[in-house]
């Protein structure tokens, strides 16, 4: 390692030198920052992870333009939007065809545990308004009283969901009424429920007696080929007499349920908080370090000040010393918070997973934060006065 | 005059603290030293010796007076040019003030690339020649905690020699040291300033250097009262 330092800098490697001098002290270094790196991680997978969960009923559908009431944040908030306006945006003559989506949410008591479904209510006779997948699935939901559920939700095994098919089905009561699930789909549970279950229209509103087909909670519409749908949503803004209605287009309302639910849910924002904490104890952890050692080296700079070396080679051995603790720091925390990720991730179906992206920027953020504690401990340097050798 | 006088002194005086803690310690110092030549500062302790020693060698600023140190006016010199100055000279401490993390090679390579970071290899050999006439050649890789006090400053002076500087300022250098090494630091001192010009100057209290010195200033309370 020191030759290689050594080739590196063209320069005996002082700060690594020093920092594997005292072994105690250099371990418990590279444990503090791959601490904080973990805990960066953890916030990061977690926020990562509600992202994807976020997007993930999204990607259920295929739609450009979607209407929703004002206060619909999300996916699955918000109040009714009433169908009239579906018939007054096929006006437009860019838009072709359009579908009312209904979302609910079922709880399946399944012995002590109880499975929180969010559930949606679409039209399987539209099923260009479904992802692909959800399509070829759709036909299934025809029949009264049935439904494809989220293989992945939350506290259903395995086993047992693998097992649903439409020549095993499996069936639960709701609301008073049996519902028969004949297939599965990939999901995946979120922070606001076990799962996804997907029903027809007609269905859902027999598990919802107090709906109305005429109010579904928002309105998918397509268009004609080449439009631009956010042009077409503008349009369609000043088309629509409701003027509270947010109309967007289908990308434009996923990025706006993400940012609400990273900035302005409570969730969203202390897993940020958390990003911002463990950066913070990783900045802490690595000044004490470097300012102890250039405490402790004191005597030594002022003999290299009195032989001549300027302040750079000074803040070299710093920042080289910073860089080292970041490298070496970041390897264990990234694969103790990829085992720790993936140990969450079976435990709550969270979309939790270690990202090349997501390690690149932990990389990059754990070197640009010791080099900032590195900048600040550099600061003690001014006290290496040579003639106080004398 | 540069060139034969390195070190030139004239009317310096020098005060510690400031208001009324603020006192003088050295009073109307004048010298020059010649090339080659082995000066010896001494007198009791808290004389000024250190003082004027710190102040030739770039260590404080010059507050009254002149000092001329290889042709420049250390006097109000910029920060870069007291750097310049010292990367020309060699520090020998009392504490051998050496890097705890670095091997005896390293401490010593460490006087070669203040310099230059040149030739590694080059630079190697150098060091290893330096510390084999010290008498070291067999504890290059040993870190100062596992040499003896005589050793490790024996490792200080071949790191303060090891790049040919054109002064020596010494400390005590041979205070730690047993009388054939002392003596052996000192021989090489006085065979550098024959070969290569180099000056010396030095504070010492070792009557075995007063004799090989060429020439020996006395302070005593910031004042010169002696210079043979």
């Amino acid at each position: 390692m020191t030759r290689l330092l050594q080739w590196l800098f063209g320069r005996l490697p002082i700060g690594w030198l020093q920092l594997s001098h005292n072994r105690t002290r250099f371990a418990a270094a590279l444990a503090g920052v791959a601490f904080a790196n973990v805990l960066v991680f953890v916030q990061l997978g977690i926020m990562n992870s509600m992202a994807v969960a976020t997007l993930k009923p999204y990607g259920f559908f295929q739609a450009d333009v979607m209407i929703s009431a004002s206060d619909a944040n999300s996916m699955t908030e918000g109040a009714n939007v009433a169908r009239q306006w579906l018939f007054q945006a096929l006006a437009d003559p860019d838009v072709t065809g359009g579908a009312g989506i209904f979302v609910g949410n079922v709880s399946w008591a399944r012995g002590e545990k109880t499975l929180g479904l969010t559930t949606f209510g679409v039209d399987p006779t539209l099923p260009a308004f479904l992802s692909e997948a959800m399509a070829r699935k759709a036909a299934t939901l025809q029949l009264q009283n049935s439904g494809i559920l989220d293989m992945y939700s939350r506290g259903l095994p395995r086993d047992e969901a693998a097992a649903i098919r439409p020549q095993s089905p499996i069936s639960f009561e709701v609301s008073g009424k049996t519902l028969t699930l004949y297939d599965t789909f990939a999901g995946g549970g979120g922070f606001g429920g076990d799962g996804y279950m997907m029903v027809s229209d007609q269905t859902f509103l027999t598990l919802f007696p107090a709906r109305k087909s005429a109010a579904p909670d928002h309105i998918l519409l397509h268009l004609r080929a080449g439009a631009d749908p956010d042009v077409v949503a503008a349009r369609l803004r000043d088309l629509i007499s409701d003027k509270s209605l947010r109309i967007r287009s289908y990308e434009q309302a996923g990025q706006d349920d993400l940012s609400y639910q990273q900035t302005r849910r409570p969730t969203g924002i202390i897993f940020g908080f958390g990003v911002i904490i463990g950066i913070l104890v990783g900045i802490v952890i690595v000044y004490q370090v470097l300012s102890t050692d250039v405490a402790d080296h004191l005597s030594e700079y002022a003999t290299f000040k009195a032989m001549g070396y300027r302040q750079r080679f000074f803040l070299g051995i710093v920042f080289e010393e910073a860089l080292i603790l970041a490298v070496l720091g970041f390897v264990p925390g990234l694969v103790v918070a990829t085992g720790l990720l993936a140990g969450m991730k079976a435990a709550t179906t969270l979309p939790l997973a270690m990202t090349p992206a997501m390690a690149g920027m932990v990389f990059f953020g754990t070197l640009v934060a010791c080099s900032v504690s590195g900048a600040i401990a550099t600061r003690r340097l001014a006290n290496a006065d040579p003639a106080d050798l004398f | 005059m540069s060139d034969d006088f390195p070190i030139s002194v004239a009317g310096l005086n020098h005060s510690f603290g400031i208001g009324e803690a603020r006192k003088q310690a050295i009073f109307d110092v004048s010298f020059t030293i010649k090339r080659g030549s082995l000066t010896v500062l001494m007198g009791p302790s808290g004389s000024g010796k250190t003082t004027v020693l710190t102040l030739m060698g770039c260590l404080r600023d010059v507050q009254d007076g002149s000092v001329r140190l290889l042709g420049h006016e250390l006097k109000g010199a910029a920060p870069a040019v007291s750097e310049d100055l010292r990367r020309r000279l060699g520090f020998i401490f009392q504490a051998h003030n050496l890097h705890g993390s670095l091997t005896a090679l390293q401490n010593v390579l460490m006087g070669l690339q203040v310099h230059s970071y040149g030739d590694p290899q080059q630079n190697y050999r150098a060091a290893q020649h330096a510390l084999t006439l010290l008498g070291l050649g067999d504890r290059l890789d040993y870190l100062p905690a596992n040499l003896s006090g005589g050793q490790k400053q024996r490792v200080a002076v071949a790191r303060a020699l090891v790049g040919n500087p054109e002064v020596i300022f010494a400390d005590e250098p041979t205070a730690a040291l047993d009388r054939e090494s002392g003596m052996t630091v000192v021989a090489m001192l006085k065979k550098l300033g024959a070969m290569r010009g180099t000056t010396t100057v030095m504070v010492t209290h070792d009557n075995r250097i007063l004799e090989m010195a060429d020439r020996i200033i006395t302070l005593e309370d910031g004042r010169i009262v002696a210079d043979r």
